[in-house]
C-alpha cells in the first residue's frame, strides 16, 4: 500500500482564523500521506482534526486562512487549484461525509431525488438509471425499505437513516479518496459495523483511499490501517492501529486509559491531566 | 432515609438488599399510533445502580422519561418506595427523584447564571438554606464558588454537566434518572463525570437508573442491567454476566459484538431483530 505513490499527501498544513481576541491556530502543521489505505484521524473536540480534513477539499469556513508547503491529490495541486477544478474534484474523485446529516441535506427536497442528483452532477446517467443506482445504494446502506427512503424528507428520517443516506450519496460516484467526518456516531453500534464493513469493502475491492475522522479510539483501533493522533492543532503521535496498545505519548496513553472497558473492571477510571509541554513539544 | 444518615455515607448492604426503591410492571406507553414501550418490567434497590441499554428507538430513553412524569401516556404501576405513582407527579416525587439529560448545552437556561439554575429547585421545594446548600453543592461536583454566578456559555460541556448533576442534587434526592449523562462528551471529560457520579452515589446512597446506548459505561457504572429492543427489555442480567460475555439472547450478544469494535467476519453477520 505505502509502496505505491500516495493519493493525497499533505505537508504542514496549517488553519488560522483571525478572531477579535486574536488568530486562533486550529491546525499548527500537519503533515501525512493517505494511500489506498484507512487511516484515522482521532482527537477530541478542538483538536483540529475536522478543520484538517475540511481544508483538503478547501471548504474551510471563511474567515479561515489555509497554508501549506505542499497539498496535492494525485499529482493535482490542491493549494493552486482553480474553483472550477475543485468543482470537478469535490463530490467526484475526493467526496466527504460530515458528521450531521440534518446540516447536509436540502431540506425541502426529496432524499432520493438528492442522491440521484448528486449522480448526474458528476456522471451522464439517464433519470432512470440514476434513480436506480440511488436505490441500489440506500439498500447498501442497509436501509430496510430504500424506495420509503428515496421518496422522503429529510427530516421524516431518523439521524441514523439520514447519515445512511448521505453516505450513500457520497459512493455512489465513486470517489478515490473519502474524507469520513464523525460518518457513523450518529448510527447504533450494530448498524456502524454495517456501514464501516461497506466502506472496507470499497477500501480493499476498489482502491479508495480513506481518512476517517473520530473521537472513538477504539473503533479508530479496530477498523483502520493506520492512526494520526491530534492535540490541540497538531499530530502528537501517528503509528498502526494495531499498535495503539503501545502508544507513547502521554496524551494518546491518558486517552486509552480514560475508557471504560466492558472487559476490565475498575474502581475509578483514569483522568487526563493536560500538560502544558504537550502543545509544543515533541511528537511521540 | 433522612439526608444526615445519607451523608455519612455508604448505607448497611443488607438494608439495600431488601426493599425495592424504585419498581415498574407491565409499562406500556403509546405515542398515537407507536408502541414505544411494551410491557417493560423491573425492581431496583435502594443504592443500586441499574442500566437501561439498547439502540435508537429502543424504548429506553421513554421508560425514564415515564418514570420522570415527563410522558403522561403511559399504563401499568409504578412504585417509588411501595408508593404507586399516578399520571401527574406530586412535588413530593421530585424531591426524591431527579433527573439528568444527555445534552448539558440543551438542558441549561442560557440566561441563567449557575447561582439561579441551582437556587430555582430549591424555591420550589421551600427549602431555605440555599446559601449553604448552593456552595456545599457545587463543591460537591467538583466546581467550587468561582463558577457560583457564571453563565452557561462561560462553562465548557463537562462543567455544565456538572451543573446539570448538581442541580439534581441540590434537593438530596434519593433516586438520580440519568439519560446518556456522558454521551456529547468528550472521552476525557466522560471519564471525570462517570467518576463523580460513582464518588456521589456511595457517599449519598443513592439510586441510580443509567440509560446509555454504550455497554462499557454501564458495565463500569452498574451491577444490574436490562437490555431493549423494539420496546421491549428482551433481557435483564448481571453486569458479571455481561463482562463473562454470557448473555442469554441473540440480540444482547451481538450488541456486546458489536461494541467491541469493529471485526469484518462479525460485520456480515450481523442481523436486524424485530
Amino acid at each position: 500500500m505505502t509502496a505505491q505513490a500516495p493519493l493525497l499527501s499533505v505537508e504542514d498544513l496549517r488553519v488560522e482564523f483571525p478572531t477579535r481576541t486574536g488568530l486562533v491556530r486550529a491546525v499548527r502543521g500537519v503533515s501525512f500521506d493517505v494511500g489506498r489505505e484507512k487511516v484515522g484521524i482521532v482527537g477530541e473536540s478542538g483538536s483540529g482534526k475536522s478543520q484538517t480534513g475540511r481544508a483538503i477539499l478547501r471548504l474551510t469556513p471563511r474567515p479561515g486562512v489555509v497554508t501549506a508547503k505542499r497539498m496535492t491529490f494525485e499529482g493535482i495541486d490542491l493549494l493552486t487549484a482553480s474553483e472550477r477544478a475543485m468543482y470537478d474534484i469535490r463530490g467526484k474523485r475526493i467526496a466527504m461525509v460530515l458528521q450531521d446529516p440534518k446540516f447536509s441535506l436540502n431540506p425541502v427536497m426529496s432524499v432520493g431525488k438528492q442522491i440521484a442528483e448528486a449522480y448526474r452532477a458528476h456522471a451522464p446517467l439517464s433519470r432512470g438509471a440514476a434513480r436506480q443506482h440511488a436505490l441500489d445504494m440506500l439498500s447498501a446502506v442497509k436501509m430496510r425499505d430504500p424506495r420509503r427512503v428515496y421518496d422522503s424528507y429529510p427530516h421524516e428520517l431518523s439521524g441514523g437513516m439520514g447519515q445512511r443516506a448521505m453516505i450513500a450519496m457520497m459512493l455512489g460516484t465513486e470517489p478515490d479518496l473519502l474524507i469520513a467526518d464523525e460518518p457513523t456516531s450518529a448510527l447504533d453500534v450494530t448498524v456502524q459495523m454495517q456501514v464501516l464493513a461497506i466502506l472496507d469493502d470499497l477500501v480493499s475491492q476498489r482502491g479508495m483511499g480513506l481518512i476517517f475522522i473520530s473521537h472513538d479510539l477504539n473503533l479508530v483501533a479496530s477498523f483502520c490501517d493506520r492512526v494520526l493522533v491530534m492535540y490541540a492543532g497538531r499530530i502528537v503521535e501517528q503509528l498502526r492501529a494495531s499498535e495503539l496498545a503501545s502508544a507513547r505519548h502521554p496524551y494518546t496513553q491518558g486517552l486509552l486509559a480514560a475508557l471504560p472497558r466492558i472487559d476490565q473492571p475498575t474502581t475509578e477510571l483514569a483522568v487526563l491531566r493536560r500538560d502544558p509541554a504537550w502543545i509544543d513539544g515533541p511528537a511521540a | 432515609m433522612t439526608a444526615a444518615v445519607r451523608r455519612q455515607g455508604r448505607l448497611p448492604e443488607l438494608d439495600l438488599a431488601s426493599q425495592a426503591v424504585l419498581e415498574v410492571e407491565s409499562l406500556h406507553v403509546r405515542f398515537g399510533e407507536v408502541h414505544a414501550v411494551r410491557g417493560a418490567q423491573f425492581s431496583i434497590a435502594a443504592g443500586e445502580s441499574y442500566g437501561i441499554v439498547g439502540e435508537s428507538g429502543s424504548g429506553k430513553s421513554t421508560v425514564l422519561r415515564a418514570i420522570a412524569g415527563l410522558n403522561p401516556d403511559w399504563s401499568g404501576a409504578i412504585r417509588v418506595a411501595g408508593e404507586p405513582l399516578g399520571p401527574r407527579r406530586e412535588r413530593g416525587f421530585y424531591k426524591r427523584v431527579q433527573m439528568v439529560f444527555q445534552d448539558p448545552y440543551g438542558s441549561l437556561h442560557p440566561r441563567h447564571t449557575v447561582d439561579r439554575v441551582l437556587s430555582e429547585p430549591l424555591a420550589i421545594h421551600g427549602i431555605d438554606d440555599a446559601e449553604n446548600r448552593i456552595e456545599r453543592v457545587l463543591k460537591e461536583v467538583g466546581l467550587g464558588p468561582a463558577f457560583r454566578f457564571r453563565f452557561p456559555h462561560q462553562l465548557s460541556g463537562g462543567q455544565r454537566q456538572r451543573v446539570a448533576i448538581a442541580r439534581a442534587l441540590i434537593v438530596e434526592p434519593q433516586i438520580l434518572l440519568l439519560d446518556e449523562p456522558t454521551s456529547s462528551l468528550d472521552v476525557s471529560v466522560q471519564a471525570e463525570i462517570l467518576n463523580l457520579l460513582a464518588r456521589l452515589r456511595s457517599q449519598h446512597g443513592l439510586t441510580y437508573v443509567l440509560v446509555t446506548h454504550n455497554l462499557a459505561v454501564v458495565a463500569h457504572m452498574c451491577e444490574r442491567l436490562a437490555v431493549m429492543n423494539q420496546g421491549r427489555i428482551v433481557e435483564e442480567m448481571t453486569v458479571a454476566q455481561l463482562r463473562a460475555h454470557e448473555p442469554g439472547e441473540a440480540y444482547t450478544r451481538q450488541l456486546l459484538r458489536a461494541s467491541l469494535g469493529y471485526d469484518r467476519e462479525a460485520a456480515r453477520a450481523m442481523v436486524t431483530f424485530d
